[in-house]
C-alpha cells in the first residue's frame, strides 16, 4: 500500500460518519467565530432552539468592524456597532470565550488563534472566513465556512464533507535575498490562477517552505484560497512545535509530550499519490506585485503591464476591465507605477515578522511627500511586542500612522478606507474591485516591497534599497 | 429553505470571468445581522453610481432583466470572500440559478444552504445560454433539478452533474443541521474516543 498524505492523516482522524457515496461528517476540534459572519448562525440556532454543542471548542473577536483608532469612544457607526455588540451578548450568553475589542489580546482572528496556541497541529479549524487556510501552515486542515456551516458547526460541531482533491506544491531550493513568503504565495497563485486550486487542499513542501518562519507559513497557506484551495497546509515540524510550545492554550506536561508525539506522525509518506503537482524552483521567484484587479494578476517587479491581448478567452475582457479601473497603461513599467497610499497589515502579513521587515527597510528613512501610510499589526499582543522591540517608533519617525489591531484597510469594512482612485501598496490579500473602498486600485505586495514603495513613492524593487539597509 | 425543483426564466448574462463576492454584495452591507433585505444591494457598485442613481447599462438595471431569475456568469463565479451574504443578496433580489463554467467552493457550498442551484455546465454548453441570456424575455431558459437537465430557447438541453445529497436537500427544502443532528450518536462516540486519543483537544 502506497503511503498516505498528511490531509489524508487529518481527514481520517477527524471522520465521524461516512455515507455510501463518500460523503463525510467531519469532526471540528477548533472553531473560531468573528462578527460579520456569525449573528444570522447565532439567530437560526435560537429559532430552532438549539444549543452548541461544545462551547469550549469555540473562540470569538471582533476584528472586521473595530476601529484602529482610539477605542475610548466604542465604534461611531451604529450598525457596525450592533453587529459586535450581538457577538458580545451571544457570546456571553453562550458561554464562549471572546476577546473583547478593548481585550490586548483582540487582533485578526487568524492572528489570535495560533499566538494563543488555539490553534495546533492536527486539529481541524473552521472560521467563517475565507482566510482560515491560514492555521494550515501548523499542519492543521482549516478552511473558511459560510454562515449556514457556522450554524452547523455550532449545533452538531461537525461539518458535511465530501474529500477534496490533493495538490502538492513543491518551492525547491533557497529563495533569493528581497523574496519572501508573500512573493512565494502570490508567484503560485500568477502560475496556478485563481481558479487553480478550486476543489483542492494544496499541500505546501520543499526547501524554500521548511526555511520559511511560522509567521511566513501563515503568509503561504493564507493565501491558497486566493487561489481557490478551501485549504492549504505545511506539514508541522521543529519550528512549529517550537512556536506552539508554552502558549496559553497549547498543551502542558504529559499532555503536551502525548501530542506532540502524534504531530510527529503527520507529514505526507514516502510516494502518497496527489492528484496534481506544481514545483516552482526558488530561486526563480522574484519579488512581485499585482497589476489588476484579480490575485492572479501577478507579475515581478521588473516587468511592464501587459496588453490584454497577451491574454486568451474570457481573460481579455478581465484585463481591459482591470487595466481601465486600475487606471494603468499596458506598456509603462510596474516601477513608475507612483502610489497614494501604504498599507501594512492583514491576516496575510500583520504579524511581528511582517512589522520586522517593512520596518528594516523604513528605519532612518522617510515616506514619500504625499504618501499615506498606515501600519495595522494583526494583534495587541503584535502591536505590543512591535513597540517593544522598536519598530513602532521606526514607523512613526518614517511618517506613517501606528494603529490598533484589527481587519482594517484589507477590507476597509471599518473606517479605513481608500478613496476614489486612491492607489495603494497593500499587503493584504485581495486586489478586487473596490475591496479597499469604493474604486480604490490595489496593488499586493510584500511588506517589504510596501515599505520600499512607501519610501520612493512608486512601485519599487526592494532589493534596490536593501544595499544600504541590510 | 425555499425547495428548488425547476424553473423557467429569464436569464442575465455577465460574462466576466471571476466575479468575486465583493462585487456580488460589498463589504458595506455585510453590517447587518439580517439574512433578509440585501438584494436591492446585489452587485451595489456596479449597479449604481455614487450618488445612488442606477447605472442604465448595467445588466440588472436594464428593463428585461428585472425580474431575472437566472444569472449566466463567466468563469470562477463567487470566488474570494466566504461571506454567504452573497447567496443571499442574489436570493433577495430573486436569483435561484447561477450557471457558469466553475465556482468557487465556498460560495458554491452556501449557495445549496439557500435554495439557490448553481449549475456547471461545459464552456461550449455556457455560450449557448449565453447567447440566449442576451436576448432577454426572447429566450427563456429552463432548469430542471430532479432530471438535472438545463433547456435552452430552442430546446437544446444540457445534462449537469449534481451531488445526491445536496440535490435531495435543495428539492425538499431540507435543513442540514437537522439531518446531521440524527448522526448524534456516531458524533458521541467519535468525541468518547477523541477524548482518549487526543485528550489535548
Amino acid at each position: 500500500m502506497s503511503g498516505q498524505t498528511l490531509f489524508q492523516k487529518l481527514w481520517d482522524a477527524h471522520v465521524v460518519h461516512v455515507e455510501p457515496d463518500g460523503q463525510t461528517l467531519l469532526y471540528i476540534d477548533r472553531h473560531l467565530v468573528h462578527e460579520v459572519t456569525s449573528p444570522q448562525a447565532f439567530e437560526g440556532l435560537k429559532l430552532a432552539r438549539r444549543m452548541p454543542r461544545r462551547v469550549d471548542a469555540a473562540v470569538a473577536v471582533p476584528d472586521h468592524n473595530v476601529p484602529t483608532t482610539d477605542r475610548s469612544k466604542g465604534i461611531a457607526d451604529p450598525i457596525a456597532r450592533l453587529q459586535v455588540e450581538t457577538l458580545d451578548a451571544n457570546c456571553a450568553e453562550f458561554g464562549i470565550r471572546e476577546f473583547r475589542m478593548d481585550d490586548v489580546r483582540q487582533g485578526i482572528v487568524h492572528v489570535i488563534g495560533p499566538e494563543e496556541g488555539l490553534t495546533l497541529p492536527g486539529m481541524t479549524v473552521v472560521c467563517g472566513d475565507s482566510h482560515t487556510a491560514t492555521h494550515g501552515a501548523f499542519g492543521a486542515l482549516a478552511h473558511g465556512i459560510g454562515t449556514s456551516e457556522v450554524e452547523h458547526v455550532l449545533a452538531t460541531q461537525t461539518l458535511i464533507q465530501k474529500k477534496s482533491k490533493n495538490m502538492k506544491v513543491e518551492i525547491t531550493g533557497k529563495l533569493r535575498p528581497g523574496v519572501t513568503a508573500k512573493d512565494i504565495t502570490l508567484a503560485v497563485i500568477g502560475k496556478t490562477g485563481t481558479a487553480g486550486g478550486t476543489g483542492y487542499v494544496i499541500e505546501y513542501c520543499g526547501e524554500a517552505i521548511r526555511d520559511l518562519s511560522m509567521e511566513g507559513r501563515m503568509t503561504v497557506c493564507n493565501m491558497a484560497i486566493e487561489g481557490g484551495a478551501r485549504a492549504g497546509l505545511i506539514a508541522p515540524d521543529e519550528k512549529t512545535f517550537a512556536y506552539c510550545m508554552g502558549r496559553p492554550h497549547a498543551p502542558k506536561g504529559a499532555a503536551w509530550e502525548a501530542a506532540l508525539a502524534w504531530w510527529k506522525t503527520l507529514y505526507t509518506d514516502e510516494g502518497a499519490h496527489f492528484d496534481k503537482v506544481v514545483t516552482i524552483r526558488g530561486e526563480d521567484i522574484e519579488p512581485v506585485v499585482t497589476w489588476g484587479t484579480s490575485p492572479e494578476d501577478v507579475l515581478p517587479i521588473g516587468a511592464t503591464v501587459p496588453h490584454p491581448e497577451d491574454f486568451t478567452g474570457g481573460k481579455v475582457g478581465a484585463a481591459q476591465r482591470s487595466l481601465e479601473y486600475m487606471g494603468l497603461t499596458p506598456g509603462m513599467k510596474l516601477t513608475d507605477i507612483t502610489i497614494d497610499a501604504v498599507f501594512i497589515g492583514s491576516c496575510t502579513n500583520g504579524r511581528i515578522e511582517d512589522l520586522r521587515a517593512a520596518a528594516a527597510v523604513l528605519k532612518g528613512r522617510k515616506i514619500a511627500p504625499g504618501v499615506r501610510g498606515m501600519v495595522v499589526p494583526g494583534s495587541g499582543l503584535v502591536r505590543a511586542q512591535a513597540e517593544a522591540e522598536g519598530l513602532a517608533q521606526i514607523f512613526l519617525d518614517a511618517g506613517f500612522e501606528w494603529r490598533m489591531a484589527g481587519c482594517s484597510m484589507c477590507l476597509a469594512m471599518n473606517p479605513d478606507q481608500l478613496a476614489p482612485e486612491e492607489r495603494c501598496a497593500s499587503t493584504s490579500n485581495r486586489n478586487f474591485e473596490g475591496r479597499q473602498g469604493y474604486r480604490g486600485r490595489t496593488h499586493l505586495m510584500s511588506p517589504a516591497m510596501a515599505a520600499a514603495a512607501a519610501v520612493t513613492g512608486h512601485l519599487t524593487d526592494v532589493r534596490e534599497l536593501m544595499g544600504e539597509t541590510v | 429553505m425555499k425547495k428548488f425543483t425547476t424553473l423557467t426564466g429569464v436569464a442575465a448574462p455577465m460574462p466576466l470571468v471571476n466575479i468575486d463576492t465583493d462585487m456580488i454584495i460589498p463589504k458595506l452591507f455585510l453590517k447587518t445581522i439580517q439574512r433578509s433585505g440585501l438584494g436591492k444591494n446585489l452587485f451595489d457598485e456596479m449597479r449604481y453610481d455614487r450618488q445612488g442613481n442606477e447605472i442604465p447599462d448595467f445588466v440588472l438595471n436594464q428593463p428585461q432583466y428585472r425580474k431575472a431569475q437566472i444569472l449566466v456568469a463567466g468563469d470562477n463565479f463567487g470566488c474570494g470572500s466566504s461571506r454567504e451574504h452573497a447567496p443571499w443578496a442574489l436570493l433577495d433580489f430573486g436569483i435561484r440559478c447561477v450557471i457558469s463554467t466553475s465556482f468557487a467552493d465556498i460560495f458554491f457550498n452556501n449557495c445549496f444552504k439557500n435554495g439557490i442551484l448553481p449549475v456547471v455546465l461545459p464552456p461550449e454548453a455556457v455560450a449557448h445560454l449565453m447567447d440566449d441570456a442576451t436576448k432577454g424575455e426572447n429566450a427563456r431558459i429552463t432548469v430542471d433539478l430532479e432530471s438535472q437537465v438545463v433547456t435552452a430557447s430552442d430546446g437544446t438541453q444540457f445534462p449537469f452533474e449534481v451531488d445526491a445529497f445536496k440535490k435531495h436537500c435543495l428539492m425538499n427544502g431540507l435543513d442540514d443541521i437537522g439531518l446531521s443532528l440524527e448522526k448524534v450518536s456516531a458524533i458521541d462516540a467519535f468525541e468518547a474516543r477523541a477524548k482518549t486519543q487526543f485528550p489535548w483537544l
